[in-house]
């Protein structure tokens, strides 16, 4: 190789690396406030700032969503498998807001602990599956369940 | 430096003969000779591809189970926010070889790769915004994924105003390469952001190491539609490098032969 290419080359590869090198260490240093949402466990256990607008983001509990008969305001909980957190909000919640689903709130947290959310986000995965497979999956699912069910009765 | 150059060399073009393609494919006149050639099969290919993908995903790949016929824009989004990425570090490429080897048609090709990507990242951000809507709830969020994509239509941006900024072409491409090459570390960060931070965005679907997680009956249309993007991005990038041929050596011989002769029939 020519003398001068390979020292442009070298030059090149060297301000790549240098660029690699700057951003590497400044998402580094963000890999905290990179997050969009805190997990209930880092808003329990304080780490999360408190009376501040944060997000929250988890998995909605089975059984957990209570709705008034009368206005739009609901109240659920989302766990990230550790901690659980209280949701409070008054709105329309997206359509794929389901329980069992992520969801992600953002508001205050009040002095209960409660979030007092002004926006609920439904986050979705990244599984893609046809209705029909969807409902084999969970008969499927049922099925085992029921199957455990029967199987702890006859030990009784 | 000289440990820098003996790790490279084992890969880099000696000035034998066995690299004369490589020369050869840096005369502009050669490649817009040769490129002519290849754009009517390229285009044809691209254009069966992408109405195979286009039919096949939007009309017989089964809905989703959760979001009904609302995921079906993935057919769209994916594959443009796929070759917004790989645009991105063609142009890069191109703009290394052309500081490297100072190759005039790389130069070419880097400017054109510019204006194809900035337009691919923009309908990867715009679906995205019109998906978002009815699914999480909202058109935006500052999250990791959207923010470090948006990053990376500026970067176009500033590519593409770049060879604006300087009366001397010379001077136009060494400057946008530059820019061009200091991205590239955006490209990582785009890719690996769901999986380093919490989004909202969720984490790929496609994945070189595992299989899908989507039905095969889903997939197969999205995988037609990501090579019908390929095949459109390379007959976008043949007609822009043309028309920036065309252009920058509108004085040589070549050119006005291929005017008049154009002309005249």
């Amino acid at each position: 190789m020519h003398p001068l290419r390979k020292q442009r080359l070298q030059l090149v590869i060297l301000l790549v690396a240098a660029a690699a090198l700057v951003i590497g260490l400044v998402v580094y240093m963000l890999r905290e406030n990179g997050n969009f949402f805190y997990t209930p466990a880092q808003i329990v256990s304080g780490e999360a700032p408190q009376s501040t607008f944060l997000r929250a983001g988890g998995m909605v509990v089975d059984g957990s969503v209570l709705r008034s008969d009368d206005s739009l305001w609901v109240q659920f909980k989302i766990t990230d498998g550790v901690e659980m957190l209280t949701v409070e909000h008054t709105g329309i919640l997206p359509d794929l807001f389901a329980e069992g689903e992520a969801a992600i709130a953002s508001g205050k947290v009040d002095e209960n602990l409660v979030l007092q959310a002004t926006q609920i986000l439904a986050k979705h995965d990244e599984k893609y599956t046809p209705p029909e497979v969807a409902d084999a999956m969970n008969a499927a699912y049922k099925a085992k369940q029921e199957d455990k069910k029967e199987q702890a009765g006859s030990y009784k | 430096m000289s440990w820098l150059s003996r790790l490279f060399s084992k890969w880099l073009p000696k000035e034998s003969s066995n690299w004369q393609w490589f020369y050869r494919l840096g005369s502009p006149r050669w490649f817009y000779q040769r490129s002519g050639q290849w754009l009517p099969w390229v285009s044809l290919a691209a254009l069966l591809v992408l109405a195979t993908g286009l039919v096949w995903g939007l009309a017989f790949a089964p809905e989703d189970a959760r979001q009904g016929n609302s995921f079906r824009i993935i057919y769209i989004h994916v594959p443009a926010a796929f070759l917004a990425q790989s645009g991105y570090f063609i142009m890069a490429i191109a703009g290394a070889i052309g500081l490297i080897w100072k190759m005039k048609i790389s130069y070419m090709v880097m400017k054109a790769a510019a204006p194809i990507g900035a337009a691919l990242t923009f309908i990867a951000l715009f679906t995205g915004a019109v998906w978002g809507k009815p699914t999480w709830g909202a058109y935006w969020v500052w999250d990791a994924r959207i923010t470090s994509m948006l990053i990376l239509l500026f970067l176009y941006a500033g590519v593409m105003a770049l060879q604006y900024a300087y009366h001397s072409v010379d001077a136009a491409s060494k400057a946008s390469a530059i820019l061009a090459l200091v991205g590239t570390v955006n490209i990582p960060i785009i890719n690996k952001s769901v999986d380093w931070w919490y989004t909202l965005h969720q984490p790929a679907t496609i994945k070189l190491t595992s299989a899908p997680s989507m039905h095969m009956d889903m997939f197969m249309p999205l995988l037609v539609m990501i090579v019908g993007f390929y095949l459109f991005y390379a007959v976008a990038l043949i007609l822009h490098t043309r028309n920036e041929i065309l252009r920058r050596e509108r004085k040589t011989s070549w050119v006005r032969e291929l005017a008049t002769a154009k002309a005249g029939s």
